[in-house]
């Protein structure tokens, strides 16, 4: 689950990492009165939405009056923004962090992770930070530092005063970094985070250090021991038909093409996706069916996948577990079709636990049904499909 | 010969009375497996399926000798009944629960080291060697004793690559799941080496998907190896959409690694035979095979 930078930044402030005065805003009055309660001369109005890339998207902009504030928040709020992290749709602007703007000597790139390689929490981090930091992470891994956290209940205070003195540290900064790191830690921990980041943590003239900006994401996984986190999640931001899936135990994505794809499992989803695409066929959406839908969830996912407008076609690509077997799928199409009708071609390619039902269930429900031998087939068989409908 | 697992393999369930363990533990033993009890705490003494349940693994395994521990435990305790196995020094461990946090994983892998253990998931469809014993959730109808042994991260993707091995005639010595999460037990290279001291597996197939670097690891190690087998993979998600989650935890790209064409790059320069899609999977590896 991801974050707001507005919600990061008041979960980490009550760990003690230090973050400028703001408040968020929206509507453009609220914006302007926020400007004024923060006070100072200079603001920087930032559109909250689950994406980077939004300083060069023109997300983040800064204004020098209360007045200012409000009108650029008048031309955030509702905006589109598109970044290099949105996709093309881009994200709807629904509210804005208004922040005292402030004096920055240098920004640090400071990260806290879950390491694949090690099975381990590690830090990153980098003395040239900003909003180049991937590229630069590209051209140089080696300007990014990497701490690994061997215990994940004891933070070794000597590793982390050497990392943090390697990031080019010193004197009361290299306290103060040695503070926030502790305290990313701890909130990495209690709140069970798969990322956390902060990016830039910027350094004043006079040696303090403040986090400009914070991502941080929630492991879906551990929500169970969060209850309370549950309530920071923002529907808005999410697709929707991917917000619906989730509730049917469905993993969901739109793409954006003309074939319908109902697959079970992540991995045959993907391996289909991919047979697809070699063979110059564009798939409408992903669908990865979990073992333990029913087959009312089964119809729910295809009256999804019907309810597109662009799809042409669809793929129904399923291989029987030992979980979900295929007269279940089979029986949910059944169902879907009853209640939204079928306008389009139906090619299936079923194997393992029930397969033979599912060709029963299909076919005595009357659905025209074209069966594939195998996914070489399914696809010779959408090709066919697509071009007459095409032609 | 196989690997990790055989006919005589004593396993236990922990988790053995809930609905889903139990169909799963009906099937295995009508295959051959040998389940010799189950854990399930606050239910010690009574039966299940015929077999003695214990409160805990300690107690199973003093009592069946049991050397094989299947986790079929609800997320939220998985971790714990996963360390407390380790605590018990039981051999191998299959864990096939979907959905552990990755904190916990980072605590289990960090019991793990320097134990008598092994694991295989979270996340997984578990263990097979044909013929002989299951531990896991897969179906068994296309599998049969032969010269190949079996890597997979995705369960759909192993049950579509059985059915085509089946197709083109080769048999499994050992097949195992390693699982889809981001922070696991047993991966491709541990998986590998076990396969290439096994005398009775002839060639080796992979089945990888984006995110991670056990490929990439895997492909290293490859290259390096003085023992040779003819190797044959298939590398799901070259068209992934970049910035999406597809269902397994293991595709968030902070720095840019994972993608199927570095993985499939990396493999190839090993020298293994590249399945260039999903359909042709099991034609690859008779190839790699030189039948």
């Amino acid at each position: 689950m991801n974050l707001h930078e507005y919600q990061a930044k008041e979960l980490l402030s009550d760990y003690g990492v230090p973050i400028p005065k703001g408040a968020i805003a929206r509507t453009p009055a609220d914006a302007e009165s926020a400007a004024t309660n923060i006070g100072g001369e200079s603001w920087i109005v930032k559109a909250q939405i689950h994406a980077g890339g939004r300083g060069k998207a023109g997300g983040i902009k800064r204004a020098g009056s209360a007045t200012d504030v409000r009108s650029v928040a008048n031309a955030l709020l509702g905006s589109t923004l598109v970044t290099a992290q949105t996709g093309a749709a881009g994200k709807r602007v629904n509210q804005v962090y208004v922040e005292a703007a402030c004096q920055i000597e240098q920004e640090i790139y400071l990260a806290v992770l879950v390491d694949r390689s090690t099975a381990r929490i590690a830090f990153l981090g980098s003395s040239s930070g900003g909003e180049d930091i991937e590229e630069m992470a590209a051209e140089d891994p080696n300007k990014i530092h990497k701490l690994v956290v061997d215990d994940v209940d004891r933070l070794d205070s000597e590793a982390l005063n050497q990392f943090i003195a390697g990031l080019g540290f010193s004197g009361n900064s290299a306290i103060e970094a040695v503070s926030i790191a502790q305290s990313l830690f701890n909130a990495f921990r209690d709140f069970d985070a798969s990322l956390i980041e902060i990016n830039p943590l910027a350094l004043a003239k006079d040696g303090s250090l403040l986090a400009i900006d914070a991502k941080m994401i929630i492991d879906d996984n551990a929500l169970f021991r969060h209850g309370d986190l549950e309530q920071l999640r923002d529907e808005s931001e999410e697709d929707q038909g991917e917000l619906e899936a989730r509730r049917y135990e469905l993993n969901f994505a739109s793409l954006g093409g003309n074939v319908g794809c109902v697959v079970n499992g992540a991995g045959l989803a993907l391996a289909t996706l991919d047979l697809l695409i070699d063979n110059g066929v564009a798939p409408a959406n992903f669908m990865d069916i979990r073992p333990v839908a029913t087959r009312e969830q089964v119809a729910t996912g295809f009256e999804m996948v019907l309810s597109d407008t662009n799809v042409e076609a669809v793929l129904v690509n399923i291989y029987g577990g030992g979980i979900l077997r295929c007269d279940t799928i089979a029986e949910g199409i059944a169902i879907a079709v009853q209640r939204k009708g079928l306008n389009v071609p139906l090619i299936v390619r079923a194997g393992g636990t029930n397969m033979e039902l599912c060709h029963k269930v299909l076919t005595s429900q009357g659905i025209a049904t074209q069966f594939a031998r195998d996914m070489t087939h399914a696809v010779e068989l959408v090709k066919a499909a697509t071009s007459k409908e095409a032609a | 010969m196989a690997i990790l697992l055989d006919a005589s393999s004593r396993i236990i369930c922990q988790g053995i009375t809930g609905a889903t363990a139990t169909f799963h533990c009906e099937k295995s033993i009508a295959y051959g497996s040998n389940l010799v009890g189950g854990v399930r705490p606050g239910k010690g003494g009574s039966k299940h399926l015929s077999l003695p349940v214990f409160d805990t693994v300690d107690e199973a395994k003093s009592t069946t000798g049991a050397d094989v521990s299947l986790v079929f435990v609800p997320p939220q305790n998985a971790a714990d009944a996963i360390i407390e196995t380790i605590d018990a020094k039981i051999p191998l461990i299959v864990c096939v629960t979907e959905r552990v946090p990755v904190l916990d994983m980072v605590r289990v892998r960090k019991a793990l080291e320097g134990s008598a253990s092994r694991l295989i998931g979270p996340n997984s469809q578990g263990i097979i060697t044909p013929e002989q014993s299951k531990v896991g959730v897969m179906p068994t109808h296309r599998h049969f004793a032969g010269p190949i042994g079996v890597i997979s991260r995705s369960a759909s993707l192993t049950y579509e690559a059985i059915d085509q091995l089946y197709s083109v005639r080769l048999g499994q010595s050992t097949s195992i799941g390693i699982g889809g999460d981001a922070v696991f037990g047993i991966d491709f290279v541990d998986c590998l080496e076990l396969f290439l001291a096994d005398d009775k597996t002839e060639g080796i197939l992979l089945i990888g998907e984006i995110g991670g670097s056990a490929e990439e690891e895997l492909a290293d190690f490859l290259k390096h190896s003085s023992v040779k087998k003819p190797v044959a993979a298939y590398i799901a998600g070259k068209h992934a959409p970049t910035d999406r989650r597809m269902g397994h935890a293991g595709t968030v790209n902070v720095f840019g690694t994972g993608s199927a064409a570095e993985k499939i790059d990396a493999l190839a320069s090993a020298g293994v035979h590249m399945a260039s899609s999903a359909a042709v999977i099991g034609t690859t590896m008779r190839l790699a095979l030189g039948r």
